[in-house]
């Protein structure tokens, strides 16, 4: 078994086909990774938004309570996914704020974007926050001196502080792509609708079919390979 | 559910779906195609249902014969039946006679139909430890299990099958725990997995789940037999199929989750589950059926008229 999982986990980068038969298609596995993919990519562009607008607000400006707002984003990394994943659902169901205002969000993708965005971003924010800070104020200051905008010295500040912020966000998107609480109980594993890799390894698992929910991780972890790279490569090098 | 969505933002709420729906059927002639056409009902349900694949067989037929499809999320029963309390299910179908009546009894449930039964099993290792191999009574292998201490693992996740756990208890009148009483708080399947992977356990299932999964767990045998093999009744385990009141929660799909019951209750659906098999055995027998129908089905079990 050993030996086909790593087939697979070398091949699914490839085209090539997936050397075990799935109790259900091949189209079904697509279209869970592209559920997989799908939600946790706009949430974790979502919070990577959100994140380092934070970061340089919270970085470059001194304002009372802003440890505070340090503290409550470094907690915010270790939020337990199922009881985010609670929360959410209370504020999506049809009951909740939400659903009181006409959003029909409970069992959608939507709702699973949401909850991962509530993952995701403290852990983006922290990370990034913590690179902002530690780039040199010499830099700003020289930025400043020749001449720049607030615009030019914030691009500055996020061009030094840019490895610290690809970290923050691939560790962000760590977060979101792997957990399994939250997206399980806001978005209920619903088959060709809202299965995600994770959800689909934990409903394999139940039934005791180890080998296909241990595939399903090892294209899980070859994604999550790829996307480092590509994003490792956009960001221009070595971190 | 995107189409879900979309629906709730043109439609509102199911009464002016159905009135857009006659609207257009004046306008729009050259299209005979229903409204109900790419709607979607939501389905909260247990673990047994889903993992066997019964439902993936029955609501593949309702889409095919009313073109709409069927979200299914399978949860325990408790949680099934919570999902549906919250208005964010259109349908419910669960195995907890008891949980049920009090989802009935409270309002949130109506028009519920029995629809089909299995049974529970003992199951337990080969060698046996707590000698229950062959008991009559569940209530005597309980209590065998009990006074030698074998491990044993409950679901402890307030699914039917822990609710009808929780029941055996009682009748044999013992509190379990310590050391040899595992509650997992996990699914059929992973409780099987689990007692599989001890080298052999305790456990109580349905007979649906287990043979299904049957394949993988070579260290486990039925010990104690439900009725379907002439077992003791107290192991008996009907399923039920309940549409969320529209009343409570006027968003909810109630046109079409009475189109589904009245599908899976037909003809058509009691062949569908008959002949539904795994391992060349039938997994569950339809009752929706009857010449004389039980009206009880229909009401919480110990409800009386108010007059």
């Amino acid at each position: 078994m050993v030996e086909s999982l790593l087939a697979v986990a070398v091949d699914s980068g490839v085209s090539s086909p997936l050397l075990v038969d799935f109790p259900y298609g091949r189209g079904a596995v697509w279209n869970i990774v592209y559920v997989s993919l799908y939600v946790s990519l706009i949430a974790v562009a979502l919070s990577s938004l959100f994140g380092l607008t934070v970061a340089m607000l919270v970085g470059f400006n001194d304002f009372p309570g802003r440890s505070f707002v340090i503290a409550l984003i470094n907690t915010g990394m270790g939020f337990p996914s199922v009881v985010v994943g609670l929360v959410v659902l209370f504020a999506v169901s049809s009951e909740g704020p939400l659903g009181q205002i006409g959003f029909t969000l409970v069992f959608t993708r939507e709702a699973m974007i949401l909850s991962q965005f509530v993952l995701a971003a403290p852990v983006i924010t922290g990370i990034s926050l913590a690179a902002v800070i530690d780039v040199d104020d010499g830099v700003r200051d020289a930025a400043y001196a020749m001449g720049g905008t607030r615009l030019d010295v914030a691009l500055t500040t996020v061009r030094q502080a840019r490895y610290g912020i690809i970290t923050g966000i691939l560790a962000g998107l760590g977060r979101a792509i792997s957990e399994v609480g939250s997206v399980l109980i806001v978005g209920g594993n619903i088959e060709g609708q809202t299965r995600t890799l994770t959800t689909a390894i934990q409903l394999e698992a139940r039934q005791g079919r180890f080998e296909f929910a241990l595939i399903l991780g090892a294209i899980l972890v070859a994604l999550v390979l790829l996307i480092n790279g590509l994003l490792l490569k956009v960001g221009g090098g070595r971190v | 559910m995107d189409r879900r969505r979309f629906l709730t933002l043109t439609g509102g709420s199911v009464a002016t779906a159905l009135a857009g729906c006659l609207g257009s059927d004046d306008t729009n002639e050259s299209e005979p195609t229903a409204e109900i056409l790419g709607e979607t009902l939501t389905l909260t349900t247990t673990t047994s249902t889903y993992d066997t694949g019964l439902l993936s067989e029955v609501n593949d037929a309702f889409e095919k014969r009313f073109g709409a499809a069927v979200d299914t999320v399978a949860q325990g029963t408790g949680a099934a039946l919570e999902t549906g309390r919250r208005g964010d299910s259109d349908i419910v179908m669960v195995h907890a006679r008891r949980l049920e009546d009090d989802f009935i009894g409270e309002g949130y449930g109506v028009n519920r139909r029995d629809l089909m039964f299995n049974d529970f099993i003992v199951v337990g290792p080969d060698d046996d430890p707590a000698g229950i191999d062959g008991m009559d009574e569940v209530t005597d292998a309980f209590t065998a299990i009990a006074d030698t201490e074998a491990v044993f693992i409950s679901r402890g996740d307030n699914s039917g099958t822990h609710a009808k756990e929780l029941d055996i208890w009682e009748a044999v009148d013992i509190d379990p725990g310590g050391e040899w009483y595992r509650e997992t708080g996990s699914g059929m399947g992973e409780v099987l997995n689990q007692a599989q992977l001890e080298g052999g356990a305790y456990a109580l299932s349905d007979r649906a789940t287990f043979i299904s999964q049957r394949s993988e767990l070579d260290e486990l045998d039925i010990c104690v037999e439900g009725p379907i093999e002439d077992g003791p009744e107290l192991l008996s385990n009907p399923y039920g199929i309940v549409a969320v009141n529209p009343g409570v929660h006027d968003h909810v799909n109630y046109d079409l989750a009475i189109a589904y019951i009245g599908f899976v209750t037909s003809r058509q659906g009691e062949e569908i589950i008959e002949s539904y098999t795994a391992a060349g055995e039938q997994l569950f027998f339809p009752e929706a059926i009857a010449e004389n129908p039980n009206f009880q089905q229909y009401v919480p079990e110990d409800w009386v008229p108010d007059s």
